[in-house]
C-alpha cells in the first residue's frame, strides 16, 4: 500500500510518518506542497509540525497549497486521510474534518505521554484497536483544544465520529486526563463518511518498542486492514 | 487606502489569553474589569482610487476564507 505523507514548509513530523509507515511493511514517500498531484496514493498522512509557521492560525495557509486541493478531490472519492497534530489542524481548517483546535486552555504547550480511549471501533483508524485497550501516545502542541458548536458537536455524537478521547491510565474520561481543555475530552475525530480522520496525539512516535511503545501502530493496523478489505471487495 | 479588519473570538469559544489578562489587571488593582477579549488586527494596503465595494466584496470573501476561520471567530471590516 501507498502512503503519501505531505511536507509543507516548516513540517516536522514528516519523516517520523514516513519511518512508521515504512516499519509497518508499507510504502511512503514525501509529497511537497507544490505538488498538484498525488500521483497512486491509498492513503494520506497530513503530519505534524507548524506548517508555515503557523502564521495567522495553526493550518490556515497550508490549507490553500495546491497539494491540499489535491487531497480535498482525494478525499471526496473516498480516499483516507489522516490527519495528525498539525494535520488535524489543516483538515479542520480545509473544511475536511468539522470543529477547530484553539490554544490550549492553560496558554502551555504541552509535551508529554498521555492516554487515549478509542471511543468506536467501527472506522477505517481504530477498528484493529484490541478491545478496551489504552493507548500510551505522545503529544506535542500548544493548539490542540478542540472545540465545535453545540450542534456540530451534537451530530458528531449522533454519528459515532469521535474517535479518541483524552482518559487516564484506567480509561476514565477525567478533567485532569484532558491535557488541552478540548470539548468532551476530544483527542481526534472523523467524518461523516468516516475516510478522512484528524487526531492531535502523535501514533507514528510510538509504533516500535525502542521508542518505549507501540501502541501507535494499532492505527495503521487499522488503515491497512481497511485498504486490504476494500482491495478485496473491488477484486469481488 | 486601507482596509482594517478586526477578528475576535466568538463568546462560546473559550478565551484563555483573554481570562489571564483579566486575573492580571485585577491583580494591579485595575477595578470594574468584566471581560478582556484577545483577538488580531489586520491592516490591508490598498492600491490608490480602488473602488471601495469592490475591495469591500473581496476582502469579505478573503476574510471568510483565509483572514478568519468562522468557526471560532467574528470579524470587522472597515475601509478607509
Amino acid at each position: 500500500m501507498n502512503f503519501s505523507v505531505l511536507q509543507f514548509p516548516a513540517s516536522n513530523c514528516d519523516q517520523d510518518a514516513v519511518h512508521a509507515v515504512r516499519l509497518l511493511g508499507h510504502s511512503a514517500r514525501l509529497v511537497w506542497h507544490k505538488d498538484s498531484s498525488l500521483g497512486d496514493t491509498d492513503v494520506v498522512i497530513v503530519p505534524g509540525g507548524f506548517s508555515y509557521g503557523d502564521y495567522l492560525r495553526c493550518g490556515a495557509i497550508a490549507r490553500f497549497s495546491p497539494v491540499m486541493q489535491a487531497v480535498k478531490q482525494f478525499a471526496d472519492n473516498g480516499g483516507l486521510v489522516l490527519g495528525i497534530c498539525n494535520g488535524f489542524q489543516v483538515l479542520t481548517e480545509a473544511g475536511l474534518l468539522p470543529g477547530a483546535l484553539i490554544r490550549n486552555r492553560d496558554l502551555q504547550f504541552h509535551c508529554e505521554n498521555i492516554f487515549l480511549k478509542t471511543a468506536t471501533p467501527d472506522s477505517p483508524f481504530t477498528s484493529q484497536i484490541p478491545a478496551g485497550k489504552i493507548l500510551r501516545v505522545p503529544i506535542a502542541h500548544g493548539e490542540g483544544c478542540y472545540f465545535a458548536d453545540e450542534e456540530t458537536l451534537a451530530k458528531l455524537k449522533a454519528n459515532n465520529q469521535i474517535l479518541w478521547q483524552y482518559c487516564d491510565a484506567t480509561g476514565n474520561l477525567t478533567d485532569t486526563a484532558n491535557p488541552n481543555g478540548a470539548l468532551q475530552n476530544i483527542a481526534g475525530i472523523c467524518n461523516e463518511r468516516r475516510n478522512v480522520a484528524g487526531l492531535m496525539p502523535h501514533p507514528e512516535r510510538v509504533c516500535e518498542p525502542l521508542l518505549g511503545s507501540d501502541d501507535g501502530k494499532w492505527i495503521f493496523e487499522s488503515i491497512f486492514a481497511a485498504l486490504k478489505n476494500k482491495t478485496v471487495a473491488q477484486a469481488a | 487606502m486601507k482596509a482594517k479588519i478586526i477578528i475576535t473570538q466568538k463568546k462560546a469559544v473559550l478565551d484563555p489569553q483573554g481570562k489571564t489578562v483579566q486575573t492580571a489587571l485585577e491583580h494591579m488593582g485595575y477595578t470594574g474589569v468584566t471581560g478582556v477579549h484577545i483577538g488580531k488586527y489586520i491592516e490591508i494596503d490598498l492600491a490608490p482610487g480602488t473602488d471601495k465595494a469592490a475591495a469591500e466584496k473581496a476582502l469579505n470573501d478573503a476574510a471568510h476564507k483565509l483572514l478568519s476561520n468562522p468557526v471560532i471567530e467574528d470579524y470587522r471590516l472597515e475601509i478607509e
